[in-house]
Protein backbone atom coordinates (compact mmCIF):
# COMPACT_ATOMS: atom_id res chain seq x y z
CA UNK A 1 0.00 0.00 0.00
CA UNK A 2 2.78 2.56 1.18
CA UNK A 3 5.10 1.62 -2.11
CA UNK A 4 1.50 2.25 -4.56
CA UNK A 5 0.65 5.43 -2.55
CA UNK A 6 4.14 6.83 -3.57
CA UNK A 7 4.24 5.32 -6.95
CA UNK A 8 1.42 7.28 -7.44
CA UNK A 9 2.51 10.59 -6.22
CA UNK A 10 5.84 10.62 -8.21
CA UNK A 11 3.97 9.28 -11.12
CA UNK A 12 1.21 12.45 -10.43
CA UNK A 13 4.14 14.67 -10.09
CA UNK A 14 6.36 13.75 -12.94
CA UNK A 15 2.99 14.47 -15.00
CA UNK A 16 2.07 18.09 -13.58
CA UNK A 17 5.58 18.92 -14.45
CA UNK A 18 5.12 17.73 -17.81
CA UNK A 19 1.71 19.70 -17.41
CA UNK A 20 3.92 22.83 -16.26
CA UNK A 21 6.56 22.78 -18.73
CA UNK A 22 4.31 22.35 -21.34
CA UNK A 23 2.42 25.67 -19.90
CA UNK A 24 6.19 27.51 -20.33
CA UNK A 25 6.96 26.41 -23.52
CA UNK A 26 3.68 27.70 -24.77
CA UNK A 27 4.18 30.85 -23.01
CA UNK A 28 7.47 31.15 -24.00
CA UNK A 29 6.66 30.76 -27.68
CA UNK A 30 3.50 32.97 -27.32
CA UNK A 31 5.66 35.90 -26.05
CA UNK A 32 8.20 35.21 -28.91
CA UNK A 33 5.60 35.28 -31.27
CA UNK A 34 4.39 39.03 -29.66
CA UNK A 35 7.76 40.10 -29.95
CA UNK A 36 8.34 39.30 -33.30
CA UNK A 37 5.14 40.53 -33.99
CA UNK A 38 6.03 44.36 -32.65
CA UNK A 39 9.45 43.80 -34.14
CA UNK A 40 8.25 43.15 -37.48
CA UNK A 41 5.79 46.51 -36.84
CA UNK A 42 8.70 48.85 -35.48
CA UNK A 43 10.89 47.41 -38.11
CA UNK A 44 8.37 48.67 -41.16
CA UNK A 45 8.14 52.04 -39.77
CA UNK A 46 11.43 52.27 -39.35
CA UNK A 47 12.05 51.69 -42.78
CA UNK A 48 10.18 53.47 -44.37
CA UNK A 49 11.55 56.26 -42.07
CA UNK A 50 15.01 55.71 -43.11
CA UNK A 51 13.56 55.79 -46.64
CA UNK A 52 11.73 58.88 -46.09
CA UNK A 53 14.90 61.05 -44.70
CA UNK A 54 16.80 60.24 -47.30
CA UNK A 55 14.27 61.18 -49.44
CA UNK A 56 14.34 64.62 -47.73
CA UNK A 57 18.21 65.60 -48.89
CA UNK A 58 17.66 63.97 -52.71
CA UNK A 59 15.62 65.04 -54.21
CA UNK A 60 13.79 67.30 -51.44
CA UNK A 61 17.06 69.34 -50.54
CA UNK A 62 18.52 68.89 -54.11
CA UNK A 63 15.34 70.60 -55.69
CA UNK A 64 14.89 73.13 -52.47
CA UNK A 65 18.49 74.88 -52.75
CA UNK A 66 18.83 73.67 -56.92
CA UNK A 67 15.94 75.88 -57.47
CA UNK A 68 17.06 78.97 -55.28
CA UNK A 69 20.52 79.70 -57.31
CA UNK A 70 21.12 80.91 -60.22
CA UNK A 71 20.78 78.81 -63.26
CA UNK A 72 24.34 78.55 -64.05
CA UNK A 73 24.84 76.73 -60.14
CA UNK A 74 21.84 74.37 -60.60
CA UNK A 75 23.99 71.33 -61.07
CA UNK A 76 26.94 72.23 -58.48
CA UNK A 77 24.08 73.17 -55.68
CA UNK A 78 22.55 69.49 -56.43
CA UNK A 79 25.77 67.87 -56.36
CA UNK A 80 26.62 69.52 -53.28
CA UNK A 81 23.38 67.35 -51.78
CA UNK A 82 24.01 64.49 -53.84
CA UNK A 83 27.68 63.96 -52.82
CA UNK A 84 27.15 64.35 -49.44
CA UNK A 85 24.47 61.04 -49.33
CA UNK A 86 27.73 59.37 -50.69
CA UNK A 87 30.61 60.80 -48.66
CA UNK A 88 28.52 60.32 -45.58
CA UNK A 89 27.78 57.34 -45.83
CA UNK A 90 31.16 55.70 -46.79
CA UNK A 91 31.98 58.14 -42.98
CA UNK A 92 29.85 56.57 -41.18
CA UNK A 93 30.37 52.90 -42.25
CA UNK A 94 34.08 53.29 -41.54
CA UNK A 95 34.36 55.19 -38.72
CA UNK A 96 31.37 57.18 -37.67
CA UNK A 97 28.34 55.26 -36.68
CA UNK A 98 30.91 54.29 -33.91
CA UNK A 99 31.96 57.89 -33.04
CA UNK A 100 28.49 58.82 -33.02
CA UNK A 101 26.77 55.80 -30.86
CA UNK A 102 29.89 53.49 -29.44
CA UNK A 103 30.17 53.65 -25.85
CA UNK A 104 32.52 56.78 -25.00
CA UNK A 105 33.54 59.11 -22.77
CA UNK A 106 30.60 61.90 -22.66
CA UNK A 107 32.07 63.65 -25.54
CA UNK A 108 32.60 61.21 -28.49
CA UNK A 109 31.89 57.58 -28.65
CA UNK A 110 34.65 54.86 -28.67
CA UNK A 111 35.99 52.35 -31.73
CA UNK A 112 33.58 49.72 -30.84
CA UNK A 113 31.40 49.31 -33.91
CA UNK A 114 34.13 50.57 -36.53
CA UNK A 115 33.59 49.09 -40.06
CA UNK A 116 30.49 48.40 -38.32
CA UNK A 117 31.85 45.79 -36.57
CA UNK A 118 28.98 43.87 -34.02
CA UNK A 119 26.07 45.78 -35.77
CA UNK A 120 23.51 43.20 -37.08
CA UNK A 121 19.99 42.20 -36.68
CA UNK A 122 20.18 41.68 -33.04
CA UNK A 123 18.53 44.90 -31.30
CA UNK A 124 20.82 47.17 -29.34
CA UNK A 125 18.43 47.15 -26.29
CA UNK A 126 19.87 50.71 -25.15
CA UNK A 127 18.80 52.76 -28.25
CA UNK A 128 16.12 50.74 -29.82
CA UNK A 129 15.17 47.27 -28.13
CA UNK A 130 12.67 46.40 -30.67
CA UNK A 131 14.09 46.95 -33.78
CA UNK A 132 17.56 45.72 -35.53
CA UNK A 133 20.83 47.53 -34.66
CA UNK A 134 21.05 47.74 -38.63
CA UNK A 135 18.18 49.85 -39.12
CA UNK A 136 18.75 52.13 -36.06
CA UNK A 137 22.30 52.44 -37.62
CA UNK A 138 20.86 53.29 -40.94
CA UNK A 139 18.23 55.28 -39.57
CA UNK A 140 21.10 57.84 -37.55
CA UNK A 141 23.14 57.48 -40.76
CA UNK A 142 20.70 59.26 -42.93
CA UNK A 143 20.70 62.40 -40.37
CA UNK A 144 24.07 62.33 -40.59
CA UNK A 145 23.64 63.05 -44.51
CA UNK A 146 21.32 66.28 -44.53
CA UNK A 147 23.19 68.00 -41.49
CA UNK A 148 25.75 68.67 -43.47
CA UNK A 149 23.89 69.22 -47.32
CA UNK A 150 21.97 71.68 -44.93
CA UNK A 151 25.39 73.74 -44.48
CA UNK A 152 25.64 73.87 -48.47
CA UNK A 153 23.02 76.42 -48.36
CA UNK A 154 25.26 79.36 -46.87
CA UNK A 155 28.29 78.25 -49.55
CA UNK A 156 26.31 77.85 -52.58
CA UNK A 157 27.77 79.25 -55.90
CA UNK A 158 31.34 79.74 -54.47
CA UNK A 159 32.80 76.86 -53.04
CA UNK A 160 35.54 74.98 -55.24
CA UNK A 161 34.03 71.26 -54.75
CA UNK A 162 37.49 69.36 -53.59
CA UNK A 163 37.36 72.03 -50.99
CA UNK A 164 33.64 71.10 -49.98
CA UNK A 165 34.64 67.62 -49.91
CA UNK A 166 37.79 68.09 -47.32
CA UNK A 167 35.54 70.79 -45.61
CA UNK A 168 32.65 67.91 -45.11
CA UNK A 169 34.92 64.95 -44.17
CA UNK A 170 36.64 67.21 -41.35
CA UNK A 171 33.67 68.57 -39.98
CA UNK A 172 31.59 65.55 -40.12
CA UNK A 173 35.01 64.27 -38.03
CA UNK A 174 35.13 67.51 -35.38
CA UNK A 175 31.21 68.72 -35.31
CA UNK A 176 28.80 66.34 -36.16
CA UNK A 177 30.19 62.41 -34.46
CA UNK A 178 30.84 64.42 -31.34
CA UNK A 179 27.75 66.52 -30.87
CA UNK A 180 25.27 63.59 -31.98
CA UNK A 181 27.19 61.13 -29.24
CA UNK A 182 26.76 63.97 -26.67
CA UNK A 183 22.93 63.99 -27.19
CA UNK A 184 21.95 60.65 -28.31
CA UNK A 185 25.01 58.40 -27.88
CA UNK A 186 24.91 56.29 -24.48
CA UNK A 187 26.65 58.19 -21.58
CA UNK A 188 26.36 61.45 -23.80
CA UNK A 189 26.76 64.67 -21.49
CA UNK A 190 23.53 65.76 -23.01
CA UNK A 191 21.61 62.88 -22.94
CA UNK A 192 18.37 63.01 -21.43
CA UNK A 193 17.45 59.57 -21.43
CA UNK A 194 20.74 57.13 -20.83
CA UNK A 195 22.18 59.42 -18.23
CA UNK A 196 23.47 62.68 -19.49
CA UNK A 197 25.01 64.90 -16.79
CA UNK A 198 22.71 67.93 -18.30
CA UNK A 199 19.72 66.15 -19.84
CA UNK A 200 18.79 68.64 -22.95
CA UNK A 201 15.53 67.65 -24.99
CA UNK A 202 16.34 67.22 -28.40
CA UNK A 203 13.70 64.84 -30.13
CA UNK A 204 14.74 64.48 -33.49
CA UNK A 205 17.93 66.56 -33.66
CA UNK A 206 17.58 70.44 -33.12
CA UNK A 207 20.78 70.87 -31.82
CA UNK A 208 22.57 67.88 -33.49
CA UNK A 209 21.17 68.65 -36.95
CA UNK A 210 20.32 72.41 -37.58
CA UNK A 211 22.06 74.56 -34.72
CA UNK A 212 25.20 72.90 -35.62
CA UNK A 213 24.58 73.17 -39.62
CA UNK A 214 23.01 76.66 -39.29
CA UNK A 215 26.03 77.95 -37.36
CA UNK A 216 29.00 76.09 -39.61
CA UNK A 217 26.93 78.09 -42.44
CA UNK A 218 26.84 81.38 -40.87
CA UNK A 219 30.57 81.27 -40.56
CA UNK A 220 30.97 79.55 -43.82
CA UNK A 221 29.51 82.53 -45.27
CA UNK A 222 31.68 84.79 -43.16
CA UNK A 223 34.90 82.73 -43.81
CA UNK A 224 34.41 82.87 -47.89
CA UNK A 225 32.81 86.42 -48.28
CA UNK A 226 30.07 87.05 -50.56
CA UNK A 227 29.55 85.99 -53.83
CA UNK A 228 31.12 88.05 -56.71
CA UNK A 229 28.28 91.08 -57.84
CA UNK A 230 26.74 90.36 -54.70
CA UNK A 231 24.27 93.16 -54.07
CA UNK A 232 25.05 94.66 -57.64
CA UNK A 233 24.20 92.22 -59.74
CA UNK A 234 20.79 90.27 -59.26
CA UNK A 235 20.97 86.66 -57.49
CA UNK A 236 17.14 85.76 -57.98
CA UNK A 237 16.20 82.25 -57.70
CA UNK A 238 16.03 80.63 -61.51
CA UNK A 239 12.99 78.21 -60.68
CA UNK A 240 10.92 79.00 -57.57
CA UNK A 241 9.10 75.73 -59.21
CA UNK A 242 12.44 73.90 -58.36
CA UNK A 243 12.39 74.93 -55.14
CA UNK A 244 8.42 74.47 -54.02
CA UNK A 245 8.51 70.62 -55.05
CA UNK A 246 11.42 70.18 -52.99
CA UNK A 247 10.14 71.76 -50.10
CA UNK A 248 7.01 69.98 -50.36
CA UNK A 249 9.23 66.36 -50.19
CA UNK A 250 10.97 67.91 -47.02
CA UNK A 251 7.52 68.38 -45.50
CA UNK A 252 6.76 64.93 -46.15
CA UNK A 253 10.42 63.59 -45.63
CA UNK A 254 10.19 64.98 -42.29
CA UNK A 255 7.32 62.51 -40.98
CA UNK A 256 10.70 60.18 -41.09
CA UNK A 257 12.78 62.89 -39.25
CA UNK A 258 10.18 63.36 -36.72
CA UNK A 259 7.85 60.63 -36.20
CA UNK A 260 10.70 57.74 -37.11
CA UNK A 261 12.85 59.45 -34.12
CA UNK A 262 10.01 57.61 -31.24
CA UNK A 263 12.24 54.97 -33.02
CA UNK A 264 9.11 52.50 -33.00
CA UNK A 265 5.41 53.16 -34.26
CA UNK A 266 3.72 54.00 -31.18
CA UNK A 267 1.34 56.29 -30.23
CA UNK A 268 4.42 58.54 -29.40
CA UNK A 269 5.49 58.64 -33.14
CA UNK A 270 2.01 59.61 -33.94
CA UNK A 271 2.61 62.58 -31.28
CA UNK A 272 5.44 63.43 -33.46
CA UNK A 273 3.96 63.15 -36.69
CA UNK A 274 0.55 65.60 -35.66
CA UNK A 275 3.32 67.86 -34.05
CA UNK A 276 5.60 68.22 -37.28
CA UNK A 277 2.26 68.76 -39.32
CA UNK A 278 1.16 71.25 -37.11
CA UNK A 279 4.54 73.04 -36.28
CA UNK A 280 4.80 73.05 -40.66
CA UNK A 281 1.34 74.64 -41.37
CA UNK A 282 1.78 77.45 -38.12
CA UNK A 283 5.08 78.48 -39.37
CA UNK A 284 4.34 78.76 -43.19
CA UNK A 285 1.13 80.76 -41.82
CA UNK A 286 3.13 83.26 -39.84
CA UNK A 287 6.29 83.85 -42.77
CA UNK A 288 3.13 84.35 -45.34
CA UNK A 289 1.36 87.27 -42.15
CA UNK A 290 5.10 88.80 -41.79
CA UNK A 291 5.21 89.40 -45.34
CA UNK A 292 1.85 90.43 -46.19
CA UNK A 293 2.11 92.66 -43.71
CA UNK A 294 5.52 93.80 -44.75
CA UNK A 295 6.14 93.94 -48.28
CA UNK A 296 2.34 94.07 -49.34
CA UNK A 297 2.41 90.55 -50.66
CA UNK A 298 2.89 87.18 -49.80
CA UNK A 299 4.91 84.91 -51.57
CA UNK A 300 5.43 80.98 -52.71
CA UNK A 301 8.87 81.63 -51.55
CA UNK A 302 7.93 82.95 -47.98
CA UNK A 303 5.55 80.87 -47.46
CA UNK A 304 8.01 77.51 -48.22
CA UNK A 305 10.66 79.28 -46.16
CA UNK A 306 8.45 79.75 -43.48
CA UNK A 307 7.08 75.93 -43.95
CA UNK A 308 10.97 74.75 -43.60
CA UNK A 309 11.38 77.33 -40.49
CA UNK A 310 8.43 74.93 -38.62
CA UNK A 311 10.02 72.01 -39.13
CA UNK A 312 12.90 72.58 -37.88
CA UNK A 313 12.28 74.70 -34.97
CA UNK A 314 9.07 71.59 -34.16
CA UNK A 315 11.88 68.95 -34.39
CA UNK A 316 13.67 68.73 -30.79
CA UNK A 317 10.32 69.57 -29.57
CA UNK A 318 7.81 66.88 -31.88
CA UNK A 319 8.20 63.93 -29.43
CA UNK A 320 7.72 66.36 -26.49
CA UNK A 321 4.89 68.71 -26.94
CA UNK A 322 0.98 68.71 -27.62
CA UNK A 323 -0.42 69.40 -30.94
CA UNK A 324 -1.38 73.02 -29.74
CA UNK A 325 1.98 73.72 -28.00
CA UNK A 326 3.36 72.82 -31.82
CA UNK A 327 1.20 75.26 -33.36
CA UNK A 328 2.55 77.81 -31.27
CA UNK A 329 6.34 77.28 -31.95
CA UNK A 330 5.33 76.67 -35.67
CA UNK A 331 3.80 80.10 -35.74
CA UNK A 332 6.57 81.92 -33.40
CA UNK A 333 9.28 80.46 -35.77
CA UNK A 334 7.85 81.60 -39.40
CA UNK A 335 8.03 84.83 -37.52
CA UNK A 336 11.23 84.80 -35.60
CA UNK A 337 12.90 83.17 -39.30
CA UNK A 338 10.89 86.47 -41.24
CA UNK A 339 12.70 88.57 -39.24
CA UNK A 340 16.20 86.77 -39.42
CA UNK A 341 16.94 86.58 -43.19
CA UNK A 342 14.83 89.35 -44.35
CA UNK A 343 15.52 92.21 -41.91
CA UNK A 344 18.85 91.22 -40.08
CA UNK A 345 20.47 89.42 -42.52
CA UNK A 346 20.09 92.92 -45.05
CA UNK A 347 21.20 94.65 -41.58
CA UNK A 348 24.27 92.90 -41.27
CA UNK A 349 25.24 92.59 -44.70
CA UNK A 350 26.77 88.75 -45.09
CA UNK A 351 25.88 86.93 -47.72
CA UNK A 352 24.58 83.33 -46.31
CA UNK A 353 23.19 82.75 -50.35
CA UNK A 354 20.57 80.21 -49.54
CA UNK A 355 19.80 81.13 -45.76
CA UNK A 356 21.04 78.19 -44.03
CA UNK A 357 21.81 80.15 -40.86
CA UNK A 358 18.26 82.25 -41.00
CA UNK A 359 15.93 79.02 -41.31
CA UNK A 360 18.32 76.09 -39.06
CA UNK A 361 20.47 78.13 -36.84
CA UNK A 362 17.91 80.39 -35.66
CA UNK A 363 14.81 78.59 -36.18
CA UNK A 364 16.51 75.58 -34.49
CA UNK A 365 17.70 77.20 -31.49
CA UNK A 366 14.05 78.91 -31.18
CA UNK A 367 12.83 75.19 -31.19
CA UNK A 368 15.20 73.74 -28.87
CA UNK A 369 14.40 76.80 -25.67
CA UNK A 370 10.92 76.68 -26.46
CA UNK A 371 11.22 72.45 -26.14
CA UNK A 372 12.07 73.25 -22.27
CA UNK A 373 9.06 75.54 -22.45
CA UNK A 374 6.27 73.00 -23.92
CA UNK A 375 7.53 70.07 -23.28
CA UNK A 376 5.08 67.67 -21.04
CA UNK A 377 5.41 64.14 -19.23
CA UNK A 378 1.71 63.42 -20.99
CA UNK A 379 3.40 63.33 -24.10
CA UNK A 380 6.63 61.48 -22.97
CA UNK A 381 7.46 60.97 -19.85
CA UNK A 382 11.23 60.65 -20.26
CA UNK A 383 12.46 62.24 -16.23
CA UNK A 384 12.03 59.44 -13.30
CA UNK A 385 12.39 59.91 -9.74
CA UNK A 386 14.47 56.83 -8.13
CA UNK A 387 11.24 55.02 -7.30
CA UNK A 388 10.07 55.26 -10.37
CA UNK A 389 7.18 58.51 -10.82
CA UNK A 390 7.01 60.33 -13.74
CA UNK A 391 8.66 64.00 -13.04
CA UNK A 392 7.87 67.29 -15.18
CA UNK A 393 9.37 67.67 -18.18
CA UNK A 394 9.51 71.10 -19.49
CA UNK A 395 8.94 75.41 -17.47
CA UNK A 396 4.93 75.35 -17.83
CA UNK A 397 5.05 71.53 -16.16
CA UNK A 398 6.56 73.07 -13.52
CA UNK A 399 10.60 71.73 -14.47
CA UNK A 400 12.29 75.64 -14.49
CA UNK A 401 15.91 74.01 -14.39
CA UNK A 402 14.97 72.38 -18.06
CA UNK A 403 14.88 76.12 -19.74
CA UNK A 404 18.51 76.31 -18.60
CA UNK A 405 19.88 72.90 -19.51
CA UNK A 406 18.28 73.56 -23.39
CA UNK A 407 20.12 76.96 -23.15
CA UNK A 408 23.54 74.76 -22.63
CA UNK A 409 22.46 72.45 -25.10
CA UNK A 410 21.99 75.36 -27.68
CA UNK A 411 25.24 77.28 -26.60
CA UNK A 412 27.23 73.76 -26.68
CA UNK A 413 25.81 72.87 -30.42
CA UNK A 414 26.60 77.05 -31.26
CA UNK A 415 30.15 77.18 -29.95
CA UNK A 416 31.26 73.55 -31.28
CA UNK A 417 29.75 74.28 -34.62
CA UNK A 418 31.21 77.99 -34.82
CA UNK A 419 34.72 76.83 -33.81
CA UNK A 420 34.60 73.26 -36.01
CA UNK A 421 33.69 75.03 -39.25
CA UNK A 422 35.89 77.81 -38.75
CA UNK A 423 38.93 75.71 -38.03
CA UNK A 424 37.47 72.83 -40.50
CA UNK A 425 37.55 75.22 -43.64
CA UNK A 426 40.84 76.81 -42.76
CA UNK A 427 42.35 73.38 -42.94
CA UNK A 428 40.61 72.73 -46.03
CA UNK A 429 41.57 76.26 -48.13
CA UNK A 430 45.03 75.53 -47.02
CA UNK A 431 45.22 71.90 -48.85
CA UNK A 432 42.65 72.98 -52.19
CA UNK A 433 42.01 76.34 -51.82
CA UNK A 434 38.40 77.99 -50.73
CA UNK A 435 37.03 79.72 -53.54
CA UNK A 436 36.81 78.81 -57.60
CA UNK A 437 38.87 81.63 -59.77
CA UNK A 438 36.71 84.54 -60.28
CA UNK A 439 36.34 83.43 -63.83
CA UNK A 440 35.50 80.30 -62.97
CA UNK A 441 32.79 81.70 -60.29
CA UNK A 442 31.40 84.11 -63.50
CA UNK A 443 30.67 80.86 -65.41
CA UNK A 444 28.96 78.97 -62.77
CA UNK A 445 29.73 76.43 -60.84
CA UNK A 446 28.16 73.92 -63.56
CA UNK A 447 30.16 74.18 -66.36
CA UNK A 448 33.79 75.15 -63.67
CA UNK A 449 33.54 72.18 -61.89
CA UNK A 450 31.73 69.58 -63.23
CA UNK A 451 31.77 70.72 -66.88
CA UNK A 452 27.70 70.15 -67.80
CA UNK A 453 24.67 72.46 -68.01
CA UNK A 454 21.26 72.06 -66.25
CA UNK A 455 19.63 73.25 -69.08
CA UNK A 456 20.46 72.27 -72.85
CA UNK A 457 17.25 73.48 -74.45
CA UNK A 458 18.96 73.56 -78.13
CA UNK A 459 19.97 70.02 -77.86
CA UNK B 1 11.18 95.82 -100.67
CA UNK B 2 10.85 96.99 -97.22
CA UNK B 3 11.98 95.70 -93.60
CA UNK B 4 9.42 95.95 -90.91
CA UNK B 5 10.19 95.59 -87.37
CA UNK B 6 7.33 95.27 -84.75
CA UNK B 7 8.13 95.14 -81.07
CA UNK B 8 4.73 94.01 -79.33
CA UNK B 9 3.46 92.91 -76.24
CA UNK B 10 3.74 88.61 -76.29
CA UNK B 11 -0.46 88.59 -75.73
CA UNK B 12 -1.13 90.23 -78.83
CA UNK B 13 0.76 87.54 -80.89
CA UNK B 14 -1.90 85.60 -82.26
CA UNK B 15 -4.20 88.52 -83.01
CA UNK B 16 -1.40 90.60 -85.09
CA UNK B 17 -0.38 86.78 -86.65
CA UNK B 18 -4.36 86.47 -87.72
CA UNK B 19 -4.58 89.83 -88.91
CA UNK B 20 -1.54 89.69 -91.07
CA UNK B 21 -2.82 86.11 -92.48
CA UNK B 22 -6.19 88.01 -93.40
CA UNK B 23 -4.39 90.38 -95.55
CA UNK B 24 -2.60 87.79 -97.59
CA UNK B 25 0.72 88.25 -95.64
CA UNK B 26 1.94 84.51 -94.16
CA UNK B 27 5.87 84.86 -94.01
CA UNK B 28 6.93 86.39 -90.66
CA UNK B 29 10.12 85.39 -88.12
CA UNK B 30 9.54 86.06 -84.37
CA UNK B 31 11.97 86.41 -81.53
CA UNK B 32 11.37 87.02 -77.76
CA UNK B 33 12.96 89.42 -76.96
CA UNK B 34 13.50 91.86 -73.58
CA UNK B 35 13.48 95.44 -73.69
CA UNK B 36 12.04 98.65 -72.90
CA UNK B 37 10.82 101.95 -73.90
CA UNK B 38 8.58 104.53 -71.59
CA UNK B 39 6.95 101.72 -69.59
CA UNK B 40 7.79 101.05 -66.16
CA UNK B 41 9.08 97.75 -64.88
CA UNK B 42 8.31 95.75 -61.89
CA UNK B 43 9.35 94.89 -58.34
CA UNK B 44 10.13 91.29 -57.16
CA UNK B 45 10.97 90.59 -53.66
CA UNK B 46 12.72 87.18 -52.56
CA UNK B 47 13.06 86.88 -48.79
CA UNK B 48 14.04 90.65 -48.31
CA UNK B 49 16.28 90.85 -51.04
CA UNK B 50 14.49 93.31 -53.70
CA UNK B 51 15.12 93.54 -57.73
CA UNK B 52 13.98 96.33 -60.11
CA UNK B 53 13.10 94.17 -63.40
CA UNK B 54 12.99 96.91 -65.89
CA UNK B 55 13.50 95.03 -69.04
CA UNK B 56 10.63 93.10 -69.62
CA UNK B 57 9.19 89.86 -71.93
CA UNK B 58 8.35 91.13 -75.57
CA UNK B 59 7.85 89.68 -78.51
CA UNK B 60 9.88 90.76 -81.84
CA UNK B 61 8.31 90.20 -85.60
CA UNK B 62 10.45 90.79 -88.75
CA UNK B 63 8.71 90.32 -92.24
CA UNK B 64 9.99 92.07 -95.88
CA UNK B 65 7.00 93.27 -97.66
CA UNK B 66 6.80 94.95 -101.33
CA UNK B 67 7.27 98.51 -101.16
CA UNK B 68 3.51 99.16 -102.31
CA UNK B 69 1.47 97.04 -99.33
CA UNK B 70 3.79 98.27 -96.57
CA UNK B 71 1.81 100.90 -95.34
CA UNK B 72 -1.26 98.72 -95.57
CA UNK B 73 0.51 96.08 -93.43
CA UNK B 74 1.70 98.77 -91.19
CA UNK B 75 -2.11 99.51 -90.34
CA UNK B 76 -3.06 96.27 -90.21
CA UNK B 77 -0.49 95.23 -87.62
CA UNK B 78 -0.80 98.97 -85.52
CA UNK B 79 -4.87 97.76 -85.46
CA UNK B 80 -3.83 94.28 -83.95
CA UNK B 81 -1.60 94.75 -81.41
CA UNK B 82 -2.89 98.41 -79.96
CA UNK B 83 -4.07 97.93 -76.51
CA UNK B 84 -4.23 101.88 -75.85
CA UNK B 85 -2.14 101.45 -73.07
CA UNK B 86 1.96 102.39 -72.32
CA UNK B 87 3.55 99.18 -73.62
CA UNK B 88 2.18 98.78 -76.85
CA UNK B 89 5.55 99.11 -78.59
CA UNK B 90 6.56 100.22 -81.71
CA UNK B 91 7.19 99.38 -85.47
CA UNK B 92 10.18 100.13 -87.99
CA UNK B 93 9.99 99.99 -91.22
CA UNK B 94 13.86 100.11 -92.94
CA UNK B 95 14.55 99.73 -96.79
CA UNK B 96 16.24 96.35 -98.21
CA UNK B 97 18.33 95.83 -100.64
CA UNK B 98 17.67 92.40 -101.90
CA UNK B 99 16.20 89.27 -101.24
CA UNK B 100 17.34 85.63 -102.43
CA UNK B 101 15.32 82.22 -102.41
CA UNK B 102 18.42 79.85 -101.28
CA UNK B 103 16.22 76.88 -102.94
CA UNK B 104 16.37 78.45 -106.19
CA UNK B 105 18.41 81.98 -106.27
CA UNK B 106 14.96 83.69 -107.23
CA UNK B 107 15.51 87.50 -106.43
CA UNK B 108 13.62 90.64 -105.27
CA UNK B 109 10.35 90.47 -104.72
CA UNK B 110 9.89 87.33 -106.41
CA UNK B 111 11.78 85.68 -103.66
CA UNK B 112 9.61 86.91 -100.99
Amino acid sequence: MFWKTCLFLLTSVALNAQVASNADARLKSLEDATRAAQSSGDNAWMLTSCALVLFMTGPGLALFYGGLVRSKNVLGTMMHSFSLMVLATLLWAVVGYSLAFGEGNPFIGGFQYVFLHGVGATPNADYAPTIPHLTFMAFQLMFAIITPALISGAYAERMKFSTMLVYTTLWMLVVYFPMAHMVWGKGGLLNASLGGRIPCLDFAGGTVVHITSGISALVAALVLGPRAGYGREPMKPHSLVLSVIGACMLWVGWFGFNAGSALNASGLASSAFVATHFGAAAAAAGWMLAEWLHNGKPSILGAISGCVAGLVAITPAAGFVQPMPALAIGFLAGLFCFFMVTIVKMKLGYDDSLDAFGVHGAGGTLGALLTGVFATSLVNPIFKDASGRTLASGLLEGNAAQLGHQAVGVLIALSLGAAGSFVCLKIAAALCGLRPSSEQEEDGLDLSMHGEEGYNLES
Amino acid sequence: MKKIEAVIQPFKLEDVKEALKAIGIDGMTIIEVRGHGRQKGHKEVYRGQEYQVDLLPKVKLEMIVASARVDEVVQTLSTAARTGKIGDGKIFVTNVEEAIRIRNDERGEAAL
